[in-house]
């Protein structure tokens, strides 16, 4: 019997995020988005641009900038029946809205001794390259994973761009969507009809035999880079992409590492107190006999990035440095 | 012709309910003192006691399908929406059979069946889940509304700012409640607002805003019937201004050394229950039998409740991750 192969598109993962957009409202009457500037504006980094006309303002809503307010907005809409879908413009500006984030969104169903889910997506775009300097190019998924009652995704591809937000919005908790910004001009093919993926799970996206590059986000290109120079030296690298933050997905890392006997981890957020760090403690508990070589971490210089493109790039995660650090965990 | 809804009826049976829900409200926190010096309640404990008129004159004006969202010191509020007295003691216990199961204690208080949404610790906190149930309504186009009390201290925060814009500009269906009891924990109104009218600062987002005598049950009656009948109606939201005072300390730890204890003794006559029996009694509205009957039913049921705390169970520690998330339908 011939299967017809599905269609497939070519798109962008900004033109994903949108689409998933598009099928969510589409498919539940309750689902809305709001945030600065999602609507007129077309959103800041035109992922809802067009969806004004389709959906109407009461469901592409645009907020004053009150960060807090239309993240608890968003928190009481869940709590009452509504499935919102809230932009935060970028990580740094979720601060303002840390308070209903941590005190509200992840706490109610605890302290409600389980009579109050908050089933909200949070997404915002995070992380550097666009020399946008201190306050718009931080990497502060990694503080939202610290906290229980919260889920934090972080879609690398295409795919996970369309699906991650699909699924997302069947988890009936507060889900974190963290959006890198150098990943909205990626390019790519995906199904037409691509649906929501699972969550939860990490991806390994270059099988490898001898170290493990456990990244997300926006370091996954550079780590597939990284590999493939190491490929070349005839180092098989294994690429992990993380996707889901909180939680982990331990038993991937810690499978691939019992393998490889080596890795490296790479996380665009500063090293001190950091995600990889948690990775890292991760392998350390659970991996130790298995290794060959001490964990390496490539995270961005302990500094607020800075506006020169130099000196930010030299802040940043490379293919350079990650390939140097593999290398070195294998005595090369 | 006048809405029924808008004006209270002060008829016998109802005057003996708002005297009722006040007596209820102070003998129950009084009980509640009593069982945090022995040890029982532990934590932080918030009483209102002097404040009983609002919640109680405000709650008449709700309907079951209403949403209310109150602080952490929301004992009067949870007793005049409806919430047990039993499950809320249990709360204050930590027990597992309290209305939170124990995971909240004094400063979050939650109900489903009452939607009763806390019980929120941080001041301003609430507001923006305000806006967001009361969009929820909107969105859905029902009929209902969200009642949300606060402080006049919330007024400082930035998210009370965020949130009468956002209620104001959406014209959505919230009451705002500001219990102005003059001080902030300790901080007197004077030394943290540049304008000590509260509902002026409503009034400059364009949002209809009165002040009450917060000691009189009736007065805040009239005032929340009034703005929820404008509410439903589609008009936005209101704004309550309750001017009020608390006899006791911001929490069980306060010395109060910021206020003279004089200042506290004038104000007892003034007392919500203190004026509202006095007023019953002067008019020869209740007699003495008719206070002693509610005294004595309301006796009974802090007993009661105390002993529905006693007896509950402390949840298994085994249980101490359950209610982080809930798992996803598959």
């Amino acid at each position: 019997m011939n299967e017809i192969a599905p269609a497939r598109i070519k798109t962008t993962y900004r033109e994903a995020v949108r689409a998933a957009i598009r099928d969510a409202l589409t498919a539940d009457p309750k689902a809305f988005l709001m945030g600065e500037d999602v609507g007129h504006y077309g959103g800041c980094y035109a992922v809802s641009k067009g969806l004004l006309a389709e959906f109407g303002p009461e469901r592409i809503r645009d907020t004053p900038l009150s960060e807090s307010a239309f993240v608890g907005a968003g928190i009481g809409a869940a709590l009452n029946g509504m499935r919102p879908i809230v932009e935060v413009m970028t990580v740094n500006f979720s601060l303002l809205a840390l308070d209903q984030i941590l005190n509200n969104a992840a706490t109610l169903l605890h302290m409600s001794g389980g009579q109050f889910n908050v089933p909200l997506v949070i997404r915002m775009a995070t992380g550097a390259g666009r020399q946008l300097a201190a306050q718009h190019s931080h990497s502060l998924e990694g503080w939202y994973a610290h906290i229980p009652g919260l889920k934090v995704l972080a879609p690398a591809t295409i795919e996970d761009a369309r699906g991650m937000l699909l699924g997302a919005l069947k988890d009936p908790n507060p889900v974190l969507i963290f959006e890198h910004v150098m990943l909205y001009n990626m390019e790519g093919e995906i199904a037409a009809d691509a649906g929501a993926v699972e969550t939860g799970k990490a991806a390994i996206r270059r099988p490898g035999r001898d170290v493990t590059l456990i990244t997300y986000g926006g370091s996954l290109a550079k780590a597939m880079a990284a590999a493939e120079t190491l490929a070349k030296e005839r180092i098989e690298a294994e690429v992990i992409d993380l996707r889901t933050l909180r939680p982990l997905d331990t038993a991937t890392i810690i499978g691939s590492v019992a393998r490889t006997r080596r890795a490296v981890v790479v996380d665009e957020g500063w090293k001190t107190g950091s995600l990889a760090a948690e990775v890292t403690a991760t392998i350390m508990e659970q991996a130790f006999w298995e290794l060959d070589a001490p964990v390496a971490r490539v995270c961005s210089a302990e500094v607020p990035i800075p506006y020169p493109r130099h000196l930010e790039q030299a802040a940043l995660p490379q293919p350079e440095s990650i390939a140097a650090a593999a290398r070195a965990t294998l005595g090369r | 012709m006048t809405d029924p809804a808008i004006k209270p009826h002060l008829t016998r049976e109802h005057v003996a309910e708002l005297l009722r829900q006040m007596v209820r409200i102070r003998r129950f926190e009084e009980k509640c003192v009593e069982l945090y010096q022995r040890e029982k309640i532990r934590g932080f404990l918030h009483v209102y006691i002097g404040e009983e008129a609002i919640a109680v004159g405000i709650m008449q004006a709700l309907a079951p399908a209403d949403t209310v969202i109150a602080t952490y010191r929301e004992h009067g509020h949870a007793i005049a929406r409806g919430v047990p007295m039993t499950t809320l003691m249990a709360e204050m216990y930590g027990k597992q059979e309290g209305c939170s199961r124990g995971r909240g204690g004094s400063m979050h208080v939650f109900d489903a069946k009452t939607r009763f949404y806390g019980g929120n610790a941080i001041v301003g906190g609430g507001l923006p889940l305000a806006v967001g149930t009361a969009l929820a309504d909107a969105m859905q186009k029902r009929p209902s509304v969200t009642a949300c009390f606060f402080g006049e201290g919330a007024a400082a925060e930035g998210e009370f700012h965020e949130s009468m814009n956002l209620a104001a500009l959406w014209k959505l269906p919230v009451l705002f409640v500001c219990e102005n009891n003059l001080y902030a924990m300790g901080t007197a109104l004077a030394l943290s607002e540049s304008e000590t009218d509260i509902h002026h600062k409503a009034e400059s987002y364009r949002m209809p805003a009165e002040v009450v005598d917060g000691m009189d049950v009736v007065a805040v009656e009239a005032a929340a019937r009034k703005a929820v009948v404008a509410i439903r109606a589609g008009a936005g939201p209101h704004f309550v201004e309750c001017r009020t005072y608390r006899f006791r300390g911001h929490s069980m730890f306060d010395s109060e050394l910021y206020r003279d204890k004089a200042e506290v003794e004038r104000w007892k006559p003034h007392g919500p229950i203190e004026r509202f029996g006095a007023w019953l009694r002067q008019n020869d509205i209740l007699h003495e039998a008719a206070f002693q009957a509610i005294e004595t039913e309301v006796a009974a049921e802090v007993e009661a409740a105390v002993a529905f705390a006693e007896a509950g169970t402390w949840e298994p520690v085994a249980d101490l991750t359950k209610h982080v998330t809930l798992e996803p339908e598959s």
